[in-house]
């Protein structure tokens, strides 16, 4: 039940983040979802796309350093709320977020992307209160 | 004012026959007393008595920081630890420090040539010394100290750091002389300014700058912006301290090396051999009256040339131009000497660093400041912002620690530091100097 992500360093220059996804467009690589976090010195972007391990080769052929993290497809409803019932199960059961972005769907549900410091425990409390996960190839291939 | 008018100003045949004299007896005295140089004799076949003229001195074999370092600590001393009255070590190092000692009549012989030195920069019995170089393990501080109470001048030893305190201090108790590193002072300038002081307010005469190296529109700069007259002062632990060469102030043309102390050469620095006066090339120093830590043929890594003609001051002491570079890496950054393969064996201590790094010198409001950047490399790379930020501020740390340098550590994409030829390039110095 965990979607594979990529993460790619970034120095803060002009034109880094369209250079990696030209990499990614050149290799026919769509990308589901993406967030960038940065600081004044660099940035750090994070994708989901449809083929990990043809995005993963590509921008490391072009001398990106790479990164590989489980992460995990969380479906919300989409309407107030909706997120807030997650996270309120999930601080109940001490489970902490590293980092969360959205990943856009054309319908009414919302799907969000979450990084746990413990993945396996997050997922169980997820399963257990009946929040729906996605697997990987769905994610992938949406 | 010339402090030792009978040694300063003897004759050149003087000199070379009191060298002489001292050349033989240090010989004697470290083929004795110091295994090191006893093996390095033996290894050239030689022995002090086949040193029988100046010129036989370039038999022996040069003596370099790295053996000073397999001799880490004691090693290198030629008298019992219960005559060694102090000890100092070279700035901070990963591996072994250089240490040197000195016996009580050395520092007696240090505080001698400080107070010539002071002298021939300007400063007199009543002048108030403003000594901003650091006390502590480098001999900077306490070099200038035991000079400037030598002399007779009264000493401000108010050191480095605590700039504001020491505009404070400038300005209420009057200081006539400044010693200090030539960027330190042109940042206290700056502070003052801040703070609405002018140096032209301030009884500063002379500056005597040293620790680092600087040029001729430094000293513009320095004449100009602090209201002195400014002189270049030279020397390293490994030879005794400050005070082995100083610019007169009234030619402010090259440094005078003391030469009834000291034996310099100059050398090609790719063959060894030795080059004629005028000639440039790397320095190399003998010292001829040191007790505890006598140095043989040590070569500086400072490029710049001799010059014997006699000098408007008076003294016939020969005169070493200014150090216009290192014929190593070494780079000095506030003074303090920093060595690229020191940053590396820090970044080393990391797991996962690979070796791509480069430092990046630059000065920022005449402060120099180091940048090292690093390569993330695939292992070191984390997708969360908080791991990588805090993977910087502990090599900054690192390095602050093990070499007593502040750094900013930068760290960037792989491959984006230039290589050439494969290599990459480490440092680059912006600073001009």
């Amino acid at each position: 039940m965990k979607v594979i992500q990529i993460s790619i360093f970034l120095e803060n220059t002009g034109g880094r983040i369209a250079e990696a996804t030209s990499i990614l467009a050149d290799a026919g690589i769509n990308i589901r979802a993406m967030s960038l976090a940065d600081t004044t010195d660099f940035g750090v972007l994070r994708l989901i796309v449809s083929d990990v391990d043809k995005a993963e080769k590509a921008l490391k052929d072009q001398g990106f350093a790479v990164g590989k993290t489980n992460v995990v497809a969380v479906q919300v409803e989409d309407k107030p709320g909706g997120l807030n019932r997650i996270l309120q199960v999930l601080a109940k059961a001490e489970i902490n977020v590293e980092y969360i972005y959205a990943f856009l769907r054309d319908s009414d549900q919302a799907i969000m992307i979450f990084r746990f410091d413990n993945t396996d425990n997050a997922l169980k409390i997820l399963q257990e209160n009946k929040i729906k996960v996605f697997k990987g190839e769905d994610i992938y291939a949406m | 004012m010339i402090y030792n008018i009978d040694f300063e100003t003897l004759p050149r045949e003087a000199i070379t026959a009191i060298q002489l004299k001292r050349l033989k007896a240090t010989l004697e005295n470290v083929y004795a007393t110091v295994p090191f140089y006893k093996d390095m004799f033996r290894k050239a076949r030689l022995t002090p008595h086949d040193i029988r003229s100046l010129d036989d001195l370039q038999k022996i074999p040069f003596t370099t920081k790295q053996d000073l370092r397999d001799n880490y600590p004691y090693g290198m001393f030629a008298v019992p630890m219960a005559n060694v009255v102090r000890i100092h070590a070279s700035s901070g190092t990963t591996g072994s420090p250089t240490v040197v000692g000195y016996t009580a009549r050395d520092i007696n012989t240090w505080a001698e040539l400080m107070a010539r030195a002071l002298s021939a920069g300007g400063a007199h019995r009543g002048d108030i010394i403003h000594n901003a170089y650091g006390y502590g393990l480098f001999t900077g501080g306490l070099g200038v100290h035991y000079g400037a109470e030598k002399l007779g001048a009264s000493v401000i030893p108010v050191s480095g750091g605590n700039t504001k305190r020491q505009i404070v201090i400038m300005k209420d108790f009057g200081p006539t002389i400044l010693t200090a590193t030539p960027s330190y002072s042109l940042h206290l300038a700056e502070v003052a300014k801040d703070m609405g002081i002018s140096f032209k307010d301030l009884k500063f005469k002379f500056g005597i700058f040293g620790a680092e190296p600087w040029s001729e529109s430094m000293r513009d700069e320095l004449e100009e912006t602090l209201n002195i007259t400014a002189v270049d002062i030279y020397g390293l632990s490994e030879v005794m301290g400050p005070g082995v060469a100083i610019e007169c102030h009234e030619a402010k043309n090259g440094l005078h090396i003391f030469e009834d102390h000291f034996i310099p050469e100059i050398i090609n620095p790719e063959t060894g051999e030795v080059l004629p006066y005028g000639e440039t090339g790397e320095l190399v120093f003998t010292s001829i009256t040191k007790e505890a830590f006598p140095i043989i043929r040590y070569r500086t890594r400072d490029i710049t040339s001799l010059h014997p003609e006699p000098c408007i001051c008076g003294r016939t002491h020969i005169r070493m131009k200014r150090v216009s570079g290192r014929s190593d890496d070494m780079l000095i950054i506030r003074g303090v000497n920093v060595f690229p393969s020191q940053i590396e064996s820090v970044l080393m201590k990391t797991d996962k660093i690979e070796p791509h790094y480069q430092l990046v010198v630059d000065r920022v409001d005449n402060l120099d400041t180091l940048t090292v950047k690093v390569e993330v490399s695939e292992s070191l790379f984390s997708d969360e912002i908080k791991l990588l930020q805090t993977l910087e501020a502990k090599l900054s740390s690192d390095i602050k620690e093990y070499l007593g340098v502040s750094a900013k550590v930068k760290l960037v994409e792989p491959k984006s530091i230039a290589r050439s030829e494969g290599k990459a390039v480490r440092v680059i110095d912006n600073r001009k100097i």
